[in-house]
């Protein structure tokens, strides 16, 4: 059946819940509201009050309950209504939830999701449009997913749920409703820690993730039209643990990376992607590993502004073609 | 004090097997003394490295707040509170080993000091970012009350620590929600080297509870028989599904911040205004008051503490410390399916070994 992303991600959290009594959501305006995106929507009324919580405005509460709820057998879900406001509730994730089982000696396990709806280019802003992902990929006794499809968005929070450790899911704002596929009827898992070659090619890689994925499959469309180069798309889906045998593969393919996201440049994941290649497949390199990212400076709010900071298919197009050209 | 005569509903509460609470209290706070002392030492003799945070003068709290508490009631301890490891039924060689970064430690070697938990007996650990463990207490505190279980979370923390917003978050959704937590703040006047007037500007952390709307009492702190008074009634009240309640006992700590710091920032007159108010010498007095022959009680129960604190001393020497490769273990319950985390030693992966063929670029 043809569903969104957002109702795929909707989807998971009710098989989930029926699936286990141990399963529920909480956060800010999830319950009557159904989310501030409706990603929550139907479930109070299916599941009704026990499994569905709204709570005050108050992210480190969210995810500290949920650490507390989570370490005595629960399964909480917990929403950041903005994956910017994680920053409220950063110290409970990294010092709090990602130590857990480390300082307990193995005694104790926290599985918990994190859902941040995070991403840009639906005029938020400043602080509705950021891709905070890097400030957790380098956090052990973590898992950081971020989906781009549907069927992953459906399949990775199944097995984020089904995780025994924290996992914090980064879910795409604009593909909430942009991206609409074919997702089968019934259960299935996304595993964690596995990237997937979304498209085959074998002149170059692009490696991405998140909202760039689609930028990325349009460029590589067309440069296959008009170019005649046969260029793979890679989707990581897990930032961490980064899936490092599917990125040399790729890159031993085809010799020429280029490395996309929606993140800031600096500090992103594309540097860590492209250390990894180096290390790994330096001898089958046919050019400079390339990262094309948002510019190092915040999210601006005029259009201009945005589109100027923000990968798209037509500069993704443009680095395919220099460094296809190399 | 008739209510002090039955017995407790904490297993262990009988260690002395005499069937008389007011020995067993006294038992209790003279091993949390005495175990702390040993710490103390063992610090001094570079035995225990890293921060010690002792908790010497505040034994009352731990003994009175533990003492009505269940086997599956669980508890957030902070730095200060070893004693509710011990009173939870910990294995005084495991703590010590703990303590010293041993392999037989809770989080075997892993973390310092109380930052591991005693799962087995409910006790969590806490982080250094002190009061983050407030909103995890009420977490468990909501799981109790979404599964309707007729148990209780306990949070310590003090009043250094109240002034973190994590404090005020997870009291608010207490309230709101009437959670099944107790709150024990520990007022002993100094966040490290900060006093209370620069900390607050009411009287009392407890009065802040009325605004969470729940009942807020403060206590004497080094009185073992008001502290188990009140928490005996709230403990009761909260498990009888009243929501929340803070209980504040004001009290000192003995030592500096950490064994490192010599407190030079409080007056000896304040110390030793304290000291005078030493919570076990008060309880002795009491058992004195009682009838009880103090001297023979005395030599008994100290007798039975130092073993146990030699032997977890000992226990702890003998354990070895753990294998390098431990610190890479422990990071996931659930396996990583694919690639290893980083960090382990790299090796050059040279491309005619891989595939057994030259070293040639494929453009060349």
């Amino acid at each position: 059946m043809e569903v969104t992303y957002v109702k795929a991600i909707n989807q998971a959290l009710f098989e989930e819940m029926r699936r286990d009594d141990n399963v529920f959501v909480m956060g800010e305006d999830v319950a009557e509201l159904g989310g501030a995106f409706k990603v929550t929507d139907g479930l109070l009324e299916a599941f009704g009050p026990d499994r569905v919580i709204d709570t005050p405005i108050a992210e480190s509460l969210i995810v500290g309950a949920g650490v507390g709820a989570a370490l005595l057998g629960m399964r909480p879900v917990l929403e950041m209504q903005f994956a910017d406001f994680i920053s409220c509730a950063f110290d409970q994730i990294v010092n709090m939830a990602a130590t857990l089982r480390y300082r307990h000696g193995g005694q104790a396990a926290c599985p918990l999701v994190v859902r941040a709806p995070s991403g840009a280019g639906v005029h938020g802003a400043l602080f509705h449009s950021q891709n905070p992902e890097a400030w957790f990929t380098r956090v052990p006794g973590l898992k950081v997913v971020a989906p781009a499809t549907a069927y992953d968005a459906k399949g990775l929070l199944k097995s984020a749920i089904r995780d025994d450790d924290p996992v914090v899911y980064f879910e795409h704002k604009r593909l909430y409703r942009s991206v609409k596929e074919d997702v089968p009827d019934g259960d299935f898992l996304t595993p964690i820690g596995v990237a997937e070659v979304k498209h085959e090619g074998r002149d170059l890689s692009v490696i991405t993730y998140g909202g760039a994925l689609h930028y990325s499959l349009d460029a590589a469309r067309i440069a296959e039209k008009e170019d005649g180069l046969s260029v793979e798309v890679v989707d990581l889906r897990t930032l961490l643990p980064l899936d490092r045998e599917t990125i040399v593969a790729s890159a031993r393919k085809t010799g020429k990376i280029l490395v996309v996201h929606e993140d800031r440049l600096t500090g992103g994941i594309g540097g860590e992607v492209s250390a990894v290649i180096a290390e790994q497949a330096f001898e089958y390199l046919d050019g400079p590993i390339m990262r094309l990212a948002m510019a190092d400076t915040h999210n601006p709010f005029s259009p201009p502004l945005e589109e100027f900071v923000l990968p798209d298919a037509t500069k993704i197009l443009q680095a395919i073609r220099q460094l296809a050209a190399y | 004090m008739e209510a002090a005569r039955k017995p407790e509903a904490l297993a262990g509460f009988d260690v002395l097997s005499q069937g008389d609470p007011d020995l067993e209290y006294y038992y209790w706070m003279k091993l949390v003394r005495a175990f702390e002392e040993r710490v103390s030492r063992l610090h001094r003799q570079n035995k225990i490295l890293g921060g010690v945070y002792s908790g010497a003068g505040q034994e009352a709290i731990v003994a009175g707040i533990c003492a009505p508490l269940k086997p599956d009631d669980v508890v957030f301890p902070l730095h200060r509170d070893l004693g509710v490891f011990l009173l939870r039924g910990a294995d005084p060689g495991r703590l010590m080993a703990q303590l010293m970064g041993k392999e037989r430690g809770f989080s075997r070697g892993k973390d310092s000091f109380l930052h591991a938990g005693d799962v087995e007996h409910g006790v969590y650990g806490s982080t250094s970012m002190l009061g983050s463990s407030l909103p995890v207490a009420v977490g468990a505190a909501l799981k109790f009350q979404l599964k309707r279980e007729p148990r209780i979370a306990v949070a310590f923390f003090g009043e250094g620590t109240s002034s973190r917003g994590d404090v005020h978050e997870a009291m608010n959704f207490a309230g709101v929600r009437k959670l099944p937590v107790l709150f024990v703040c520990e007022n002993n006047r100094y966040a490290y080297s900060t006093p209370i007037e620069k900390q607050m500007a009411i009287e009392n952390v407890a009065d802040r509870a009325q605004a969470y709307g729940f009942r807020g009492h403060v206590c004497p702190g080094n009185d073992l028989l008001a502290v188990l008074q009140l928490s005996r009634a709230v403990v009761s009240r909260i498990r009888a599904g009243e929501g929340p309640a803070l209980i504040e006992c004001k009290t000192y700590r003995y030592h500096g911040h950490s064994e490192h710091d010599p407190a030079l920032y409080r007056s000896k007159e304040e110390l030793v205004a304290w000291e005078s108010r030493d919570p076990i010498q008060t309880y002795e007095f009491y058992l004195q008051k009682k009838g009880y022959d103090l001297a023979a009680a005395r030599e008994q129960i100290d007798q039975k503490v130092h073993a146990i604190v030699q032997q977890a001393v000992d226990f702890a020497e003998q354990s070895p410390y753990p294998a390098p490769e431990e610190a890479l273990t422990d990071l996931y319950a659930t396996p990583i399916v694919r690639n290893p985390l980083g960090g382990t030693p790299v090796t050059v992966v040279r491309r005619e070994e891989q595939e057994g063929g030259g070293n040639v670029r494929k453009g060349d």
